[in-house]
């Protein structure tokens, strides 16, 4: 070997060794062993009665409508898509959506919970991404705080009249915001500064996420708006029975 | 209703510029930024709270069973495979509600004609 190829492998080696230790962790799920273990059992505890519940809205609405479980599939389906893409930011990193807004507004939010642990087991078992361990903190944030928050939204905004289209925007961004916010609790909680606490420690980790998610929320909210207006124009009857479109509303209305 | 569906079109496709402008735009605008991940970020938070002394009481499953960290390549290969279980649901049903929407359309026509037909 000589000097120069020895050089050139030394180079490759320690750039592999460098770019191998980067971890490959990226935004949103809390990591696996970063909660206390008590933290983990009450969380769980607290997403249980939410994940029955959903489990038996789903069961209802299929049993009502057989035909439904293709909307249903689309949504989780857009769960996944929608979590995998990790996307650069403003402030120099890079983190991924949540997704949950479209089931949350189109089934309710019960039933999003269900599709949101799918999701969050193949991260947590398959990509190292999120954990078993905080499963349910992560399922409590991204599968049923989001998605309530989101479904509220929604229905403020038909009550108050505003625009559909703006509507299912400002559930799905504020949805996104909002899981942030609880994951930003969930770590204060576990790691509260010695000077200030709990909330020195929110503020802290807010800081970190929240300038990340913005834009990302943003994204997420024009997302869900295109794919609620794809599904408005082919699939109807599916729409209809799920009391998101009135029977003689053919078309997305804008007042 | 034809033009309704034109606006839509519009719609769909401005808002989707939007969304990949949003996207791009830190990447030309932060030049030489790392874009790691704000899970980094979050450890780096937790670390600094409590003085660098956390350690995570648990590795993740995956990393235990092929005994260190996943390959970034593999990764990666994984991120892509959820993407892609994704789409393929997504646009399977969307072709088929497409189809649908052609067959009961041309179905009404027929009948119509049917109609006319007999009618005169």
């Amino acid at each position: 070997m000589t000097r120069k190829q020895r050089l050139i492998l030394t180079i490759a080696t320690a750039l592999s060794v460098v770019f191998g230790i980067v971890p490959g962790a990226f935004a949103m799920h809390i990591m696996e062993g970063y909660l206390p273990a008590t933290h983990c059992i009450v969380w769980g505890v607290v997403c249980v009665p939410f994940v029955i519940w959903g489990f038996f809205s789903l069961k209802k609405m299929l049993n009502r409508d057989r035909k439904l479980i293709t909307v249903i599939a689309m949504a989780g389906a857009f769960i996944f898509v929608i979590s995998s893409l990790k996307i650069p930011s403003v402030t120099g990193s890079c983190s991924h959506m949540t997704g949950t807004g479209l089931g949350a507004i189109l089934f309710g939010p019960a039933p999003v919970s269900i599709l949101g642990i799918i999701v969050l087991l193949f991260q947590a078992i398959l990509l190292a991404h999120g954990g078993l361990t905080t499963l349910g903190a992560n399922t409590f944030s991204m599968a049923i705080a989001g998605p309530f928050i989101s479904f509220g939204v929604y229905k403020l905004c038909l009550f108050l009249r505003v625009n559909k289209k703006v509507s299912i925007f400002l559930a799905a961004t504020l949805g996104d915001i909002f899981t942030y916010c609880i994951t930003s609790f969930q770590l204060a909680v576990a790691y509260p500064s010695e000077v200030g606490g709990v909330t020195a420690s929110l503020l802290k980790f807010l800081g970190v996420f929240a300038p990340t998610q913005l834009p990302l929320a943003v994204i997420e909210g024009i997302l869900t708006v295109i794919i609620v207006i794809g599904l408005e124009s082919y699939a109807k009857p599916e729409l209809r029975s799920l009391g998101f479109m009135k029977k003689a509303e053919t078309e997305m209305d804008g007042e | 209703m034809k033009n309704k569906k034109n606006n839509n079109k519009r719609t769909v496709i401005i808002l989707l510029i939007l969304a990949a402008v949003i996207a791009a735009v830190p990447l030309f605008v932060l030049k030489g930024a790392t874009f790691g991940g704000s899970d980094d970020a979050g450890s780096q938070m937790v670390s600094q709270i409590t003085g660098g002394s956390y350690k995570p009481w648990f590795t993740p499953v995956i990393e235990k069973w092929i005994g260190g960290e996943l390959p970034g390549e593999v990764e990666t290969l994984l991120f892509c495979l959820q993407t892609a279980i994704g789409t393929a649901i997504i646009f399977f049903f969307i072709g088929r509600f497409y189809e649908r929407k052609k067959m009961v359309k041309l179905s009404e026509n027929k009948k119509e004609q049917v109609e006319d037909d007999n009618s005169r």
